[in-house]
């Protein structure tokens, strides 16, 4: 720890104020002359990086809640506000959506670097403990928030995880329903997830605090494990360690903006876009990908009450780590054989995350148990065994002996950290079944990171809209005034006055106290083209037509390996339009022996096959003013686009704020690189 | 240590600038999202485009009041006595000094469209209301006359009139 402070203020104020309150000195010895190793690697950046993800989450989020509602039938709704209309309201949503996931990259990172170097060991058990505390408030904290949208994997994420506690025997049911605070996921249930969701981070931070404390109590630990002895061992964290950290905080923060500006939904689920319908499972269910690993030894093991046991304890096991490893050499560089086993170990924990997004179904339930065996052999038996029976390398007499890691290993953390990622996505892409043939991958004039929608294709679209699906969807997020804003079709306000002015809008009640009609105006939302959806349920043979506004997010199809790893590269994000275009395409005569019901069309591209909309548009049925072919394949086209572009209309706007973003970042990291240099310079 | 030479120091100190420069910018244009999400969204600003009022059920003597992008708007029919007093006030005595026909549309004296929050603190002022004929706020005093002024009370500046125009004799359009 840093001891006596040595700060001495010499402005008279802050002198007056040192003698009150030392906090000055506080923070001049815990980050400017707090000694820390010499010879840490960028390993050990991933505890700023996560100081400033926590910040960074908290702000966008506490900005995000001035614009939500938490109301189950609002929530869906306000987001969607936000995504529209709310200004930059998309950037701070896809910040905080995508700084959930970078939030886990990098505390995944930082455990299994404590993990390697053997951080938890005497005196550091507290340091560890508080860190697994930290990681299962972060986990409930993003499980919290993952249900406030109020989609479909919102709504069924909350179910199934609340139904963990179930298990628990006598108790189970009365425990769910007091957590539900209903009989059944609900609005009760949002409201008090949403309270809690705020609530935690800031507990988080509370404990982050008691973590750093611990740590400044103990002293880093550093890749050879050993404690420093001299001065010559340790610099200052002030501008040694804070330069790093800053060049590594800002490096990671391209990656962040990859995501954020480039593929927003990648690590998401399309399921999430469609509106919470108690009365429809997903198909394929699955958590978000930093939780797989657990959701895998949940359902390696066919009893209910066992099952949520070993997903707590394969957990809560994380805990005892300092004594189940009873070796007195810390770092793995000195252990051989811990090496092995520690790399092993990473491996089982991404296999397990790859089968946690497996259908639960022959061989990979059987692979889940043996990896989940394995997990628990490796902290029950392998650790504990190790210590006794390893021979370890000598150890260096003190740090100044080792040098310092590579830039290099950045370049792996990283690299490690994307194919950990990816790797659940390939597992999902692959668990569906094989009969629907992908869409094939058409040319969009908005992919790519300098992709434009098309305004011509724009307005043809909407013509078709118009025209066609206008009959039997509605577009309910979608305003007549968004016609005329930028990054759309281009219409002028008085070209979309014009428009509006063409719906009847329902209005009232009057002064005579009646319900209206009256001429649209620019502010009001396309009219949906049924009352009710009882009354659509009736008309449309029993299913109701869904809404258009977020469609082409809505949908996706499956990738599979390899392709899912250059789509993350490629910002391939066009899934949606693809699926739809193929969609309308798609109608054929049934195979043989295949019974249609009455009012059902075979579709190639649909899942199932049979589909309640029938061929949706004919060749010559729309004519354009610009003389484009009145075709299908120039149809399905456009109407795909205009889609697109309802379902992200600030798509333009993002990609041209990206490319700012990206730059500036390079420009900044590159500066933080040789400012670090610099510093590093007379230490070495 | 090693001791640095004065030429290492200068291009040192660049570096260190530059790069503190730059990630100053980065920090403010940071502030920028962060700021503006405060700012009327725009469903906000489309739901504040102008409405129409119907004059022609509202009798003399009578005050409404519609809602204009939340604000409360007053329009009064005024009668001849409420006209002839904002008329012959004496502007001297006022402490917003502004004639009445400059409150009103040439020709529609009888029609005064004002926006119905006090200039004092916001609170909304009853019509027909206080010491002249105009209208008087509960919240701390304010009195104003049949034209809407401020005569006397905390109140620093007149009620305001929204930006309206006659569509036709029985109509107006605010905003």
């Amino acid at each position: 720890m840093s001891g006596q402070s040595t700060y001495q203020p010499q402005n008279p104020v802050m002198k007056w104020i040192e003698r009150r309150l030392p906090i000055g000195g506080l923070i001049h010895s815990s980050f400017v002359a707090y000694p820390t190793p010499r010879n840490l690697n960028y390993w050990w950046t991933f505890g700023g990086i996560l100081s400033f993800l926590l910040g960074a989450q908290i702000i966008t989020g506490i900005v995000l809640v001035m614009h939500y509602t938490p109301h189950a039938d609002m929530a869906f709704k306000s987001v969607e506000h936000i995504m529209r209309d709310v200004n930059y309201g998309w950037l701070l949503r896809y910040l905080h959506s995508n700084g959930a996931s970078m939030f886990f990259v990098a505390v995944y990172i930082h455990m299994f670097r404590g993990m390697y170097y053997g951080s938890y060991k005497e005196p550091r058990e507290l340091l560890w403990i508080l860190g697994v505390i930290l990681y299962l408030l972060m986990m409930a904290t993003g499980f919290l928030g993952y249900t406030l949208p109020w989609g479909q994997m919102s709504f069924w994420g909350a179910t199934v995880i609340t139904n963990f506690f179930s298990a628990i025997p006598g108790v189970g049911e009365a425990v769910v329903t007091w957590l539900w605070g209903g009989y059944s996921v609900g609005n009760p249930t949002l409201q008090r997830f949403f309270s809690l969701h705020y609530l935690l981070p800031f507990v988080i931070a509370g404990v982050v605090v008691l973590h750093i404390w611990a740590l400044h109590v103990v002293g880093q630990n550093n890749p050879t494990g050993i404690e420093p002895q001299t001065e010559k061992d340790v610099v200052r964290f002030t501008p040694y360690a804070t330069s790093k950290d800053s060049f590594m905080m800002v490096a990671f923060c391209i990656v962040y903006a990859w995501f954020v500006f480039y593929t927003p939904n990648f690590l998401g689920h399309a399921d999430n876009y469609v509106p919470a319908n108690p009365a429809v499972t997903p198909t394929h269910i699955v958590p978000e990908w930093y939780y797989l690993p657990f959701y895998a030894i949940l359902r390696a093991i066919p009893s209910k009450l066992l099952g949520v046991t070993a997903l707590v304890g394969s957990i809560v096991i994380l805990a005892f780590l300092p004594w189940l490893d009873t070796s007195k050499v810390r770092s793995a560089r000195y252990r051989p054989l811990y090496r092995q086993f520690f790399w092993l170990f990473v491996l089982v924990c991404i296999g397990l995350g790859w089968l946690g997004a497996k259908p639960a179904e022959g061989g990979y339930v059987t692979a889940a148990r043996i990896l989940t065996f394995y997990y628990f052999a490796h902290f029950i038996i392998i650790l504990p065994l190790l210590g006794k029976f390893e021979k370890a390398k000598p150890l260096p007499k003190s740090i100044s002996e080792s040098v310092l890691g590579k830039a290099g290993a950045a370049v792996a953390v990283l690299a490690i950290a994307l194919s950990v990622l990816m790797l659940p996505k390939a597992a999902i892409a692959q668990g569906h079944e094989h009969d629907t043939p992908a869409p094939p991958q058409l040319k969009w004039s908005f992919s790519g990171p300098f992709g434009k929608y098309d305004q011509a294709q724009l307005q043809r679209g909407f013509k078709i809209y118009r025209e066609v699906c206008a009959t039997c969807h509605s577009l309910e997020y979608i305003s007549f005034r968004n016609l005329a804003e930028p990054g759309g079709p281009g219409y002028s306000s008085a070209q979309a006055a014009t428009v509006a002015a063409e719906y009847k809008i329902k209005d009232g009640p009057n002064d005579a106290g009646d319900m209206f009609e009256r001429p649209g105006r620019l502010a009001d939302a396309f009219p949906k083209p049924f009352a009710n959806d009882a009354i659509a349920r009736a008309t449309y043979g029993g299913s109701v037509p869904p809404d258009l506004s977020v469609m082409a997010k809505a949908r996706t199809y499956e990738r599979g390996f390899p392709q899912f790893v250059f789509d993350m590269f490629t910002q391939y994000q066009e899934q949606g339009p693809d699926y739809i275009a193929a969609l309308i395409k798609g109608y054929e005569d049934a195979p043989k022996g295949m019974q249609m019901p009455s009012g059902m069309s075979y579709n190639k591209y649909f899942s199932g096959h049979m589909i309640g909309m029938p061929p949706p548009l004919q060749a010559g049925q729309v004519t354009f003013d610009d003389g484009s072919p009145t075709t299908i394949d120039q149809y399905s086209q456009d109407i795909s686009a205009f889609l697109m572009w309802t379902a992200e209309p600030h798509l333009n706007e993002r990609k041209r704020l990206g490319f700012q973003v990206m730059i500036f970042l390079i420009v900044l990291s590159g500066l933080l690189y040789f400012t670090k240099k610099k510093v590093w310079a007379d230490a070495h | 240590m090693t001791t640095v030479s004065a030429t290492e120091h200068t291009r040192r100190d660049f570096l260190y600038i530059a790069t503190g420069a730059v990630g100053a910018v980065g920090a403010a244009a940071v502030l920028v999202p962060l700021v503006t999400q405060m700012n009327p969204d725009a469903s906000t600003i489309a739901a504040g485009a102008p409405i129409e009022v119907d004059l022609a059920p509202i009798t003399e003597g009578q005050v409404i009041k519609v809602f204009w992008r939340g604000k409360p708007i007053f329009v009064g029919h005024r009668t001849k006595k409420e006209i002839d007093e904002a008329r012959k006030a004496d502007l001297s005595k006022l402490k917003d000094p502004q004639a009445d026909q400059k409150r009103v549309k040439e020709g529609k004296d009888q029609w005064l469209v004002l926006v119905g929050i006090c200039t004092h603190l916001g609170c909304i002022p009853l019509a027909h209301a206080g010491k002249y004929d105009g209208f008087f706020c509960p919240c701390h005093g304010s009195q104003y006359d049949s034209s809407g002024r401020i005569v006397e009370g905390p109140a620093p500046y007149n009620l305001p009139l929204p930006p309206y125009e006659f569509l036709s004799d029985t109509k107006i359009r605010i905003g």
